[in-house]
């Protein structure tokens, strides 16, 4: 394989209290290639979400990046300088959170709020943005976009408010994104809607996808790869195949037997 | 025998007239009919908005139907005074959704598990105080953490006491409400298996209310699915997996993530305009309704 197009390779994360620092993140390594979709599996306090933060240097004091390289496109994420940050941030790596509901800023339109991202990264004048908002809340499949763009976020629903986020993520054509548990708070059905949409906008926009959930039934549906997280550190890394057909680790096959009801037999 | 008789219940909430607005009402629950049989387990499925919480509250008068009927024991529930509805309490228990929210943080929890007893004035002190270790004991918990406090706890822990204080007054109906959804994956499973164990032991009838399909396959023998206040499909569970009837459950079911790459899933899109809302429920096959 060529070199991949995210490279996280020992990375510790910690946080500061006092003069006594505990890590959270003990030394993890994965990577994404161009047009792949991994899954970074794991419970409550493993650190998936602390870890997709890192990515985009979002880790702020009291938590601190301890060591180790993200290397996106050969470059170290983690060397680079707060503004060389923002160029990539939003730009090149997109991140969809977890609560579509307080995602949003409430006092402004989504449509406003999709383009400003365009503006921001210089991609576009105000008119031309909301032009372009207008074209990506259709990619999203939302009804009537060009009414809907004059729209408040209490005005959509959380399945659609999950849709505006996506079309926001991917505004500016990033290579990867990384979506931190896109569908927890969702209905099962608008989950499903969710998961249909990333598959096509995968495709479409050729991404690689990070995707980060506490739900292996999502990520079976969805990921080449999938990394387990326990406490800090990756337990198991496999292709989805493998790790589903002969799970490795005991809190693998914990988490594969947590899952309710007799599953693949439908 | 039927504990549980639930018929024709509706509850509209009303919004009070406001500026530039006319009252109005919404019909949350839409005269839902069901019946609980002594030792069974009933599945309340739906999606958020659904109404299957309201329908549950209301079975205990948490809150007050707008119409309808429910009977307990054959005694009619809404025509009980408050002091015979407390009475009925001792008998009808119910574990809520959140248990960040639903245990007081500012009380031990020797004294959130003993307070049914102290309200219904079983026991005196020492006894209660036996009683609490005996029910910690029951949901797994050490009777040495009885003097934390909820904050010292984590979430499926705190799921446990909650469950110990519904189950204080040896009630022989619970209604779970959500009990698992925010909890982790492998903590749901724990506190499932705790609640599956307990059913039998104590040989409780329960009301499973619940959005995940995955987790009443399991548990429930009857399943009652709930799209917008009114029940569109009821039936033994394994015939409403095994030949969903109404469009809606069919979208429900193919919906649900299926834990192996290597399935070939098909969605099936559920479009509202396509059934007819006030379809009256009717008989599919055995003990299998549909409203189609």
């Amino acid at each position: 394989m060529a070199d991949p197009l995210l490279d996280v390779s020992d990375l510790s994360i910690g946080f500061a209290c006092g003069a006594v620092t505990t890590p959270v993140v003990h030394g993890i390594s994965f990577n994404v290639g161009a047009g792949e979709t991994v899954g970074l599996v794991g419970e409550s306090g493993s650190g998936k979400s602390l870890t997709a933060l890192a990515l985009l240097g979002l880790v702020r004091p009291p938590g601190r990046i301890l060591g180790g390289r993200v290397q996106f496109r050969g470059r170290d994420l983690l060397a680079l300088s707060e503004e060389e940050l923002r160029t990539i941030r939003g730009a090149d790596i997109a991140l969809v959170f977890q609560e579509p509901m307080t995602a949003l800023n409430p006092v402004f339109t989504v449509g406003d709020q999709i383009a400003e991202t365009l503006v921001v990264h210089g991609r576009a004048d105000w008119p031309a943005a909301r032009a372009r908002a207008i074209e990506l809340l259709d990619a999203v499949r939302i009804p009537d976009p060009s009414r809907r763009a004059h729209d408040y976020p209490h005005q959509l629903s959380g399945g659609q408010l999950q849709r505006v986020l996506i079309a926001m993520a991917l505004s500016c054509r990033p290579s990867l994104l990384i979506a931190d548990e896109p569908t927890t708070a969702l209905d099962v059905r608008i989950q499903a809607d969710i998961l249909d949409l990333l598959r096509d906008m995968r495709a479409q926009f050729g991404l690689s996808l990070l995707l980060i959930t506490h739900d292996l039934g999502v990520v079976a549906g969805m990921a080449d790869r999938v990394a387990v997280m326990q406490a800090g550190r990756i337990v198991e890394q496999a292709p989805a195949k493998t790790l589903f057909a002969s799970p490795q680790h005991s809190y693998t096959r914990e988490l594969l037997a947590s899952i309710p009801g007799d599953g693949g037999t439908r | 025998m039927r504990l549980v008789e639930v018929r024709h219940l509706t509850k509209a909430f009303a919004r009070p007239r406001g500026w530039l607005r006319r009252p109005d009402e919404t019909t949350v629950v839409d005269d839902v009919s069901f019946d609980i049989d002594e030792g069974e387990t009933l599945g309340l499925v739906g999606e958020s908005g659904s109404g299957k919480t309201t329908t549950g509250r209301c079975i205990l008068r948490l809150i007050e139907p707008t119409s309808g009927e429910v009977r307990f024991k054959g005694e009619d529930v809404r025509a009980f005074a408050p002091a015979r509805l407390r009475a009925a309490r001792r008998e009808m228990q119910i574990v809520f959704q959140d248990p960040y929210s639903s245990l007081n943080p500012r009380m031990r929890v020797d004294a959130i598990v003993a307070e049914p007893l102290v309200i219904h004035g079983i026991g005196d002190r020492s006894g209660r105080e036996a009683r609490v270790a005996e029910l910690l004991q029951l949901v797994g918990l050490e009777p040495s953490m009885a003097r934390r406090y909820p904050r010292d706890f984590s979430g499926g822990q705190r799921q446990r006491i909650a469950i110990a204080r519904a189950l204080a007054l040896n009630p022989s109906f619970l209604i779970a409400d959500e009990p698992v959804s925010s909890l982790d994956m492998t903590v749901q499973a724990q506190v499932m298996q705790l609640l599956m164990d307990l059913r039998q032991r104590l040989k409780l009838t329960c009301l499973f209310i619940a959005h995940d399909l995955r987790l009443v396959e399991t548990v429930c023998t009857r399943l009652a699915v709930m799209y917008r206040g009114r029940i569109v499909e009821m039936g033994p569970t394994a015939a409403v997996f095994g030949s969903a009837k109404h469009a809606y459950t069919q979208a429900l079911l193919s919906a649900i993530p299926v834990p192996d790459p290597t399935a070939k899933h098909t969605r099936i899109t559920f479009e509202e305009a396509s059934v007819n809302r006030t379809a009256p429920l009717r008989l599919m096959g055995e003990n299998h309704w549909a409203a189609v």
